[in-house]
């Protein structure tokens, strides 16, 4: 955290602390510079100013047009939109639309909702790294297909998908490619120019900005409705009033990660390469799961045999350690983790898993007391469990 | 009751100091069993005696538990709570007794309380059957239950469960 803090956070996936810079930025447009965006006076104007000044610099650190970025409440509105929207918007021309089977919930679930108003949805299959290969994308597109949607990069495992590939696809077919960005924006370089990326989600708590704010990438001429109206804010693509302070602050957070991006990112893989080595030499019976290269600089996920995430998470917590993880005892529809599945774990591989993620905050010898206490929380879990013999094997 | 985090101060407390956790060398009964919606697995150990009226007891009892925090604890408190207790007094636990003990569960996890009690009726089922005993009405009935959940249990730690009994055994 930017202030001292005992507690090891590594779970920046999840979300991430505002990063002082941001905080400082967005100050004055709680209190002094409050107004709203479409009123005509000075504060208005103000305010109106503070936008577009935060849409210049978001669309920069993504070689956008300032006019293609529609901001919005979080990633789960923008991938909202972007499927709902192009999807009705472009009806008439077919009702196919591709995802892959390791989507955040929010494309999984609007895309299941989606088959229920007529649409037919296709999940490409993941290989064991998490990849999506370009060829099936290929292959899947037909006449009636309208949108493909794949997510830069996984969440839970860090898999980093072709994307430039699939989008020259998707461009000679004629059909939009939306990637849900989330977790790559700010960490690795994105050009939806030269990655042929029609439409992006990205969201401003996952690089060091406040929640409440993100954004949907729009290129010029997409056909999209929207899915709220009202005073047809944000190009009429999002009414609601704008959340200016939360904006300002996504934009700083944006211009922050441009400066520190290539820095960082080594940093971070250094770090994270230090963790997945000492892990699996400390750790017997466990495994990486996602691709050992092609994955985000801050993202480690495990499975260890014979134990359970959620006890690990907890007993991490107690030791002032704060991870996550994939299997079912955590969440709330007892469920392992779809992605977990989608990579062909086994349900056990998938009940011991455990993800940490890096971030700005996290030092050397964080990483050096996780391989100091990690080893123990394991083997202490494993001492209780029946299955305390068979990792060996 | 005080809190650390999701849980109850008293579930925390088990969880990282489990009693009676561990197995028993010829043990009199044991009940493994496995919950089907979330993949816990529980195995309970339990040694049968006699108190001093000559009624059988639970003189000793342990427990492996293969699951979360709650499934842990919770393990950890139905081996205090029925140490001791005369055998048809056991055959009676209420899984109540384990959330009021651990000062509440997370409704979510609830159903490893479920997982606790199951283990402990399969054990004494597994004794009596042993022993050629009559097996009351209630626990019969309660083993076929959990016998048609176990096997989907089963099923998917198939290869697990089947090394690590030959490893228990040497």
């Amino acid at each position: 955290m930017p202030k001292k803090n005992k507690k090891i956070y590594l779970d920046y996936a999840a979300t991430t602390p505002v990063d002082p810079r941001v905080l400082k930025a967005m100050l004055p447009y709680f209190s002094v510079k409050f107004g709203n965006t479409m009123s005509l006076h000075s504060f208005g104007q103000e305010a109106k100013a503070a936008l577009e000044e935060s849409r210049a610099i978001v669309a920069d650190l993504i070689n956008a047009k300032p006019n293609e970025i529609i901001f919005t409440s979080s990633a789960t509105e923008s991938n909202n939109l972007a499927l709902k929207g192009v999807a009705f918007a472009n009806k008439n021309k077919g009702r196919h639309i591709i995802i892959s089977q390791i989507e955040h919930a929010c494309v999984r679930e609007t895309a299941k909702w989606l088959e229920t108003q007529g649409f037919e949805v296709t999940r490409i299959k993941v290989d064991e790294y998490g990849l999506v290969s370009s060829e099936d994308v290929k292959k899947a597109i037909k006449k009636e297909t309208i949108l493909v949607s794949i997510i830069h990069a996984s969440n839970e495992i860090g898999t980093i998908q072709p994307i430039e590939e699939i989008g020259r696809i998707c461009k000679e077919r004629g059909v939009y490619f939306h990637t849900d960005a989330v977790q790559s924006l700010g960490k690795i370089p994105i050009d939806v120019t030269k990655m042929n990326i029609d439409l992006l989600t990205a969201s401003s708590h996952k690089m060091y900005g406040p929640k409440g704010a993100a954004c949907l990438f729009v290129r010029e001429g997409v056909k999209i409705e929207p899915i709220l109206h009202g005073g047809g804010h944000e190009f009429g693509l999002r009414s609601s009033t704008v959340n200016v302070a939360a904006i300002v602050g996504f934009a700083k957070a944006c211009e922050i990660c441009k400066k520190e991006m290539k820095k960082e990112a080594e940093r971070l893989t250094k770090l994270r390469d230090k963790l997945i080595k000492g892990v699996l030499e400390k750790i017997p019976g466990s495994r990486l799961n996602g691709h050992p290269k092609m994955r985000l600089p801050n993202n480690a996920n495990f499975s260890f045999k014979g134990v359970e995430g959620e006890a690990i998470v907890i007993q991490l917590d107690l030791l002032g350690i704060a991870g996550s993880t994939g299997s079912a005892c955590a969440s709330a529809k007892l469920e392992p983790s779809p992605i977990l599945l989608a990579i062909g774990l086994k349900p056990e591989q998938a009940h011991g898993s455990l993800r940490l993620t890096l971030g700005r905050w996290t030092k050397e010898k964080d990483i050096e007391y996780v391989l100091k206490v990690l080893p123990k929380v394991i083997k202490n879990l494993r001492k209780i469990s029946p299955f305390k013999k068979t990792w060996r094997e | 009751m005080e809190r650390v985090g999701l849980y109850t101060k008293k579930v925390i407390e088990h969880f990282q100091n489990p009693h009676n956790m561990g197995k028993i060398k010829n043990p009199d009964g044991v009940g493994k069993v496995g919950n089907i919606v979330c993949g816990d697995v529980m195995w309970l150990y339990i040694k049968i005696g006699k108190d001093k009226e000559g009624r059988e007891i639970i003189n000793d009892i342990k427990f492996e538990t293969y699951g979360c925090v709650a499934a842990i604890a919770t393990s950890s408190v139905i081996t205090d709570l029925v140490k001791g207790k005369p055998l048809e007094e056991a055959l009676e636990f209420d899984r109540k007794e384990i959330i009021k003990e651990l000062g509440g569960l997370p409704p979510v996890k609830i159903h490893c309380s479920v997982l606790a009690t199951d283990a402990l009726y399969e054990a004494i089922y597994d004794y009596l059957k042993k022993k050629k005993r009559k097996i009351p009405k209630k626990l019969l009935k309660a083993h076929q239950r959990i016998e048609k959940e176990k096997k989907e249990i089963e099923e998917r730690y198939k290869e697990w469960i089947k090394l690590e009994e030959k490893m228990h055994q040497e």
